[in-house]
């Protein structure tokens, strides 16, 4: 059991590139982090400096108020489970399970309990003699875990441990790997590219980007209250829409229609450099059938008319897909959230993707008149991707005075 | 689709029965030959008409051979431990890190293996002469373990190349030492790798002939195959075939032996199941 702080940590690979920049970090003790962000973003290499697998080129790594830059793995105590789970396989799952035990040197009984009693947590005793190659996805995945846990390490680190697993078996995992971090109360850093994952998982999210921390916080916070545009575009499925604004007498112009703004925004927009161009962003479930709305929630919002492109219902709720006129809201973040997601293509003009409830009588082809509250709207600076609603660190739309 | 299947391993059955046979004649017609008494050894038949001993019985009487199958198990034995050590080492490397220089080395190791040796005999006696080396054992281990390693480092680095990274790094994470992973993980994986490339390395070392007959002169460190060559008869009319047969015979039963020993622990497959499959 240790906390883990990480001081201006940073790593240059020989060849110049930066893989990360000058990450700070304070895991407490028990604490269940998750590093999230798009492929290359250097949680990985953030979570290999943490084990010791990679040099640490600038800043200081410290695990229980030691610090630890220049021990070797395993002298860091800490247990790492594998995207690959890197089981041997010439050995059984006992010997597994057993082996950073008996390289720890413990006497043959304890090594024994120790290996039943983790393989009782994770069900796997029937398999104890098996060897990795005659074991299922999900049980190699419990084997790895298994390794892990059983020799108390003061931290436990996960690098996409359930990515090689199919859907299903993915959702029940996370379960497991929940309650087990519960049960235990190991301080956990856990790597997803998943944002699934990072938002049922964590307690705290760490959300990367390039190399740098982009924001962290817990799971509701980084999903209500986005920093910048790059946060508020990788939390969150389907993702927030994002609209060009354009900033025009003390309003703003959009596809949906004009938004009033609020006195703060406003004098922050007066300022001479202040950005004419801004990107306007919401959340799919801040839309709604305008015929459902009553007449008290309508006067916090604004309603636009919009030609229905697709349905999809969803049982519970309906994701409703509009074509909207407008230029494309264009930002950096935005390409790259999009090349993340394999997106390279996008079918041209602007679509918006809401969510709207089942009692809607919405049809495709037909054009809907659509609500969408005011209160939860978040305004970003598309050259900085800042997000301007964010009022000491709150976001309350765009009519906050 | 049972019938093809059928007539396919019939086919395929056939073809390997061709492949054996025409490989191990030869094989059997010196064994025969080392069991006929010199009267009928030219007579011509696949099977001895009258059986013998004799022609083993001296090959074992004469101090000659003995010392040189001593030699030459010592002598393969040692540059193939040698080889296969350094190889392993080398071909870690190669396989896993990136150091400046690495494909100069990668080059270079394959063009000693493809140096004619036959231009290298000369030098190599002058040097060995000068160094007091000829005619020892080091002065034959030392050519072989050159000729070895290039063939060594091949076979193991393409062996260390299928072990998963990922392997490593969980041993280290476990505990291990950078010693510990390579030993109890890496090792033991690359095993079926490290026992074929012992094979072919004592079998390089076993048939050399060229070098054994340059870099030597005396029974000190001559191995078999030069041994057969100066097998002579008690008089220049009598032949000593049935001995040189014999003596063939005798010296291909270690290299028998090594493979079969070997073989049993070269099991493909081994790393299935570490990472996800």
């Amino acid at each position: 059991m240790a906390d883990i702080v990480l001081d201006k940590v940073g790593k240059r690979f020989p060849d110049g590139t930066v893989a990360v920049r000058d990450v700070d970090l304070e895991i407490a003790d028990g604490e269940f982090v998750i590093l999230v962000g798009p492929s290359g973003c250097g949680k990985s290499t953030t979570l290999n400096m943490i084990a010791g697998l990679e040099d640490i080129s600038s800043g200081e790594l410290r695990i229980g108020g030691q610090r630890v830059n220049d021990k070797a793995p395993r002298d860091r105590d800490i247990a790492m489970v594998f995207q690959s789970y890197a089981l041997y396989p010439n050995m059984t799952v006992r010997e597994n399970m057993a082996f950073p035990l008996r390289l720890a040197k413990l006497d043959k009984e304890t090594i024994n309990s120790k290996v039943e009693e983790a393989a009782k947590v994770l069900e796997l005793t029937p398999l104890l003699d098996r060897r990795p190659a005659n074991l299922s996805g999900g049980q190699r995945q419990r084997v790895a875990m298994g390794r892990a846990i059983v020799r108390q390490p003061k931290a436990f680190l996960m690098d996409e441990p359930l990515s090689n697993l199919d859907a299903k078996l993915r959702v029940q995992m996370r379960t497991v790997v929940s309650r087990l971090q519960k049960q235990l109360g190991t301080t956990t850093v856990y790597v997803t590219h998943d944002q699934t994952e990072a938002m049922t998982l964590g307690d705290r999210v760490v959300i990367m980007r390039g190399g740098a921390v982009q924001q962290v916080g817990p799971p509701q916070e980084l999903y209500d209250h986005p920093r910048n545009l790059f946060v508020a575009g990788f939390i969150g499925s389907p993702s927030m829409n994002f609209l060009h604004a354009a900033v025009q007498d003390g309003k703003l112009r959009t596809a949906v229609g004009d938004v009033p703004i609020g006195d703060r925004i406003r004098r922050g927009l007066e300022a001479g450099d202040a950005p004419r161009e801004l990107i306007l962003g919401i959340r799919p479930e801040h839309f709604e059938d305008a015929e459902l709305v009553d007449d008290d929630t309508r006067r916090r919002g604004l309603e636009f008319e919009a030609p229905v492109d697709i349905v999809e219902s969803m049982g519970s709720d309906k994701y409703v897909y509009f074509t909207v006129e407008g230029e494309r809201a264009s930002a950096a973040e935005l390409e790259e959230l999009a090349a993340d997601a394999g997106a390279d293509f996008s079918g041209g003009g602007a679509g918006l993707v809401t969510r709207l409830s089942a009692e809607s009588a919405v049809r495709e082809g037909e054009s809907r008149r659509v609500w969408f509250n005011l209160e939860k709207i978040h305004l970003f600076d598309p050259s900085t991707g800042r997000n301007l609603t964010l009022h000491e660190g709150r976001s309350s739309g765009a009519l906050a005075d | 689709m049972a019938e093809t299947t059928t007539r396919a391993k019939l086919r395929w059955g056939l073809l390997d029965v061709i492949v054996v046979v025409f490989a191990l004649v030869p094989v059997l017609w010196i064994a025969s030959l080392s069991f006929k008494t010199p009267g009928t050894l030219t007579d011509g038949r696949f099977w001895p008409r009258e059986w013998t001993l004799d022609n083993y019985r001296t090959i074992f009487e004469t101090d000659q051979f003995v010392r040189a199958l001593a030699n030459s198990i010592g002598i393969a034995l040692i540059a193939t431990a040698i080889a296969v050590v350094l190889g392993a080492m080398a071909a870690y490397a190669i396989s896993r890190l990136d150091f400046p220089g690495k494909k100069l080395l990668v080059g270079v190791s394959l063009l000693i293996a493809m140096f004619p040796q036959v231009s290298l005999v000369s030098p190599l006696f002058e040097i060995e002469r000068q160094l007091g080396l000829f005619d020892t054992w080091p002065g034959l281990i030392l050519p072989y373990i050159t000729f070895a390693l290039p063939l060594a480092i091949y076979t193991l680095s393409a062996f260390f190349k299928q072990i998963p990274w990922d392997l490593e790094k969980a041993a280290k994470m476990d505990g291990a030492t950078q010693g510990q992973a390579f030993r109890r993980v890496i090792a033991p994986l690359a095993a079926p790798g490290l026992f074929t490339t012992a094979i072919l390395v004592f079998i390089f070392c076993w048939n050399d002939f060229l070098f054994a007959i340059t870099l030597t002169s005396t029974e000190r460190a001559r191995t078999v195959p030069v041994a057969l060559s100066f097998f002579t008869g008690e008089s220049q009319f009598e032949d000593p075939t049935g001995a040189i047969c014999a003596a063939a015979v005798v010296i291909t039963v270690p290299i028998i032996l090594f493979v079969l020993f070997f073989q049993r622990r070269i099991v493909s497959g081994l790393t299935s199941g570490a990472v996800k499959g």
